[in-house]
């Protein structure tokens, strides 16, 4: 589609050209993928199950190489230097840090454990105090908490902590990937009502991976669609919540809505072809 | 019935126990923090004791620093050992890394009866070998250095697993690699500084049973007597290495109470730790505090 110029502000900090990631030297999962996330903004990249998104951004954070894939073409670079492929540790360092899907909690250490985990690249313990505290202000819920194992929180808890784990970090962008994951409609709420408060208070830049959305879309500055391994479609908040094809296949009650037989036959036509 | 006796030969099971708990818990580090059953631990104690020994007996150091010595040597060993030998096979089917490290185990005791002989070899004597009698009991001053270091080393453990952050770094990583990773914890660093670990408190008891029983390749069975400790703790519960190791400790000297009292059938000790190994696993599978997944309701 798009050249991807990005949201037009300020220079991007981090851009992925033309990634393409291999998995186990064979199965070709991302086909070229470039995006740009400027500084201060949430980007949200949208897609089906399966479409390649949790890879980008595994692509971006380094944690491709725990699972045998690779960068093989392209290249992402952060603050103007190229990161791709190199290991997780170094980038965290760097300062991008990546919630990854399914919240990931160490289940069998206390939640204050959990954030100094979130603090291991750290080393200034008055700095990482005052975050732990800062991280409690944001989720009071954890304060109430902080004694007890990581493991018996519930859905929501965890998934604060998780955000909390990553703000320990002190990181100068946050990958999030599917914060929304098993919560129900009202966590939604919260959580991401939360993300929001993070970004504008702290200026955190975001690249947010969402299968919802409704609500990835509305807080979002700028948006990216995927499809099997491709960026197909990218905008502003604005430009992609008032686009047809968006409203018809992500948001659901596009302007006339195709009447679900023709959208089985449409499918069927084409996997027998 | 006895009564001095088993009074005698419960001290010395519990003394015998830390240092089987000291040692099962090395082995938990290592299989905890990098899923490696490693058959080697008992050549650590062995390798550590006969450091020890040439430094103090051959280069004439004084105890403190000969000890110190060895164990900032054993600490370069464990990361050299796990660096050369072991980095190389992560990834391998679990069984060549276990058939790795057996073979790693008669490595060194064929190196190390090679260097230094077949022979028992007395340490110097460091601590008065007369026994103080402490609530009428006889006991080695050497075995009460044993047990305040056993119990040192346990807190120590302890303190550093809790508190420090290169120990939450590696009971993350003991938790989920890549979620250690995605923290920033170098996976390798974790791997080789728990090997490194690992040889070293295991170097100290191999010391300290080699100060009061002398050194000869007999140090090694020390690191098979920890796999019954360390199985009925729970293989992955440092805690459980620790109740592991007294049990087993205790059941020596209690089995070898019943034998000469009454059975006289010669070494009941050596068998019966897998015998309770055995109850122990058909009534409880994980062991004594063997991790279950937390579940959530």
């Amino acid at each position: 589609m798009s050249q991807p110029a990005g949201a037009a502000t300020a220079a991007p900090v981090l851009a992925v050209n033309n990634v393409e990631v291999v998995y186990d030297d064979v199965i070709l999962v991302l086909r070229g993928v470039s995006l740009e996330v400027p500084k201060g903004q949430i980007v949200a990249l949208l897609g089906a199950n399966g479409a390649g998104k949790s890879t980008t951004l595994k692509a971006i954070s380094g944690l491709l190489r725990t699972e045998d894939g690779e960068v093989t073409r392209g290249s992402v670079e952060f603050e103007g230097e190229t990161i791709s492929n190199r290991p997780p540790e170094e980038i965290v360092r760097r300062g991008i840090f990546q919630v990854m899907e399914g919240r990931r909690i160490v289940e069998d250490m206390t939640v204050v454990e959990n954030l100094r985990l979130g603090a291991f690249t750290r080393r200034d313990k008055e700095g990482i105090r005052a975050d732990m505290e800062m991280v409690f202000e944001y989720f009071p819920r954890l304060r109430e908490r902080s004694g007890g194992l990581a493991g018996y929180l519930s859905g929501g808890e965890q998934q604060m902590l998780a955000i909390g784990r990553a703000l320990m970090a002190r990181p100068k962008m946050l990958l999030l990937d599917e914060p929304s994951m098993g919560l129900s409609p009202l966590l939604v709420k919260e959580v991401f009502a939360i993300i929001g408060r993070i970004n504008r208070e702290q200026g955190l830049t975001m690249l947010l991976v969402e299968q919802n959305a409704n609500f990835a879309l509305r807080m979002c500055d700028y948006g990216y669609i995927m499809e099997n391994g491709k960026i197909v479609l990218d905008g502003s908040r604005e430009a992609l919540m008032n686009n047809e094809d968006v409203k018809e296949s992500y948001l659901g009650g596009g302007e006339e809505r195709r009447s679900f037989k023709n959208l089985k036959s449409y499918k069927r036509r084409k996997r027998w072809l | 019935m006895n009564w001095e006796l088993l009074g005698q030969l419960l001290v010395n099971g519990v003394i015998v126990g830390t240092l089987y708990g000291v040692v099962a818990m090395c082995f938990v580090l290592i299989y905890k923090s990098t899923q490696v059953v490693n058959f080697a631990q008992g050549e650590f104690l062995l390798i550590g004791a006969w450091v020890c020994w040439a430094l103090l007996v051959k280069f004439g150091l004084p105890f403190w620093l000969g000890f110190l010595v060895t164990l900032a040597f054993m600490f370069a060993f464990g990361v050299l050992l796990q660096v050369v030998v072991l980095r190389p096979m992560i990834g391998e089917p679990i069984i060549s890394v276990i058939m790795l490290t057996i073979g790693l185990s008669i490595f060194f005791q064929a190196l190390l009866s090679w260097i230094f002989g077949e022979f028992v070899k007395p340490f110097p004597e460091v601590f008065s070998v007369d026994s103080v009698t402490i609530l009428g009991l006889n006991v080695q001053p050497a075995y009460i250095m044993s047990l305040v270091i056993s119990l040192a080393i346990m807190v120590g453990f302890f303190w550093f697993f809790k508190y420090s952050r290169m120990g939450l770094a590696m009971r993350a990583t003991a938790f989920d690699q890549q979620v250690a990773q995605s923290l920033g914890i170098s996976v390798k660093h974790v791997f080789a500084l728990s090997w490194a670990i690992s040889a070293m408190v295991s170097s100290l008891a191999g010391v300290v049973i080699g100060m009061v029983n002398g050194v000869s390749s007999a140090l090694s069975f020390y690191g098979i007597k920890v796999f019954p400790a360390a199985i009925v703790g729970g293989l992955d519960s440092i805690v459980g290495g620790i109740a592991g190791g007294l049990i087993i400790g205790i059941l020596e000297n209690v089995a070898q109470f019943v034998d000469s009292q009454w059975l006289e059938w010669g070494n009941l000790y050596e068998i019966v730790p897998f015998y309770v190994l055995v109850a122990i696993l058909m009534i409880k599978p994980y062991g004594l505090f063997g991790t279950r997944d937390i579940e959530r309701v």
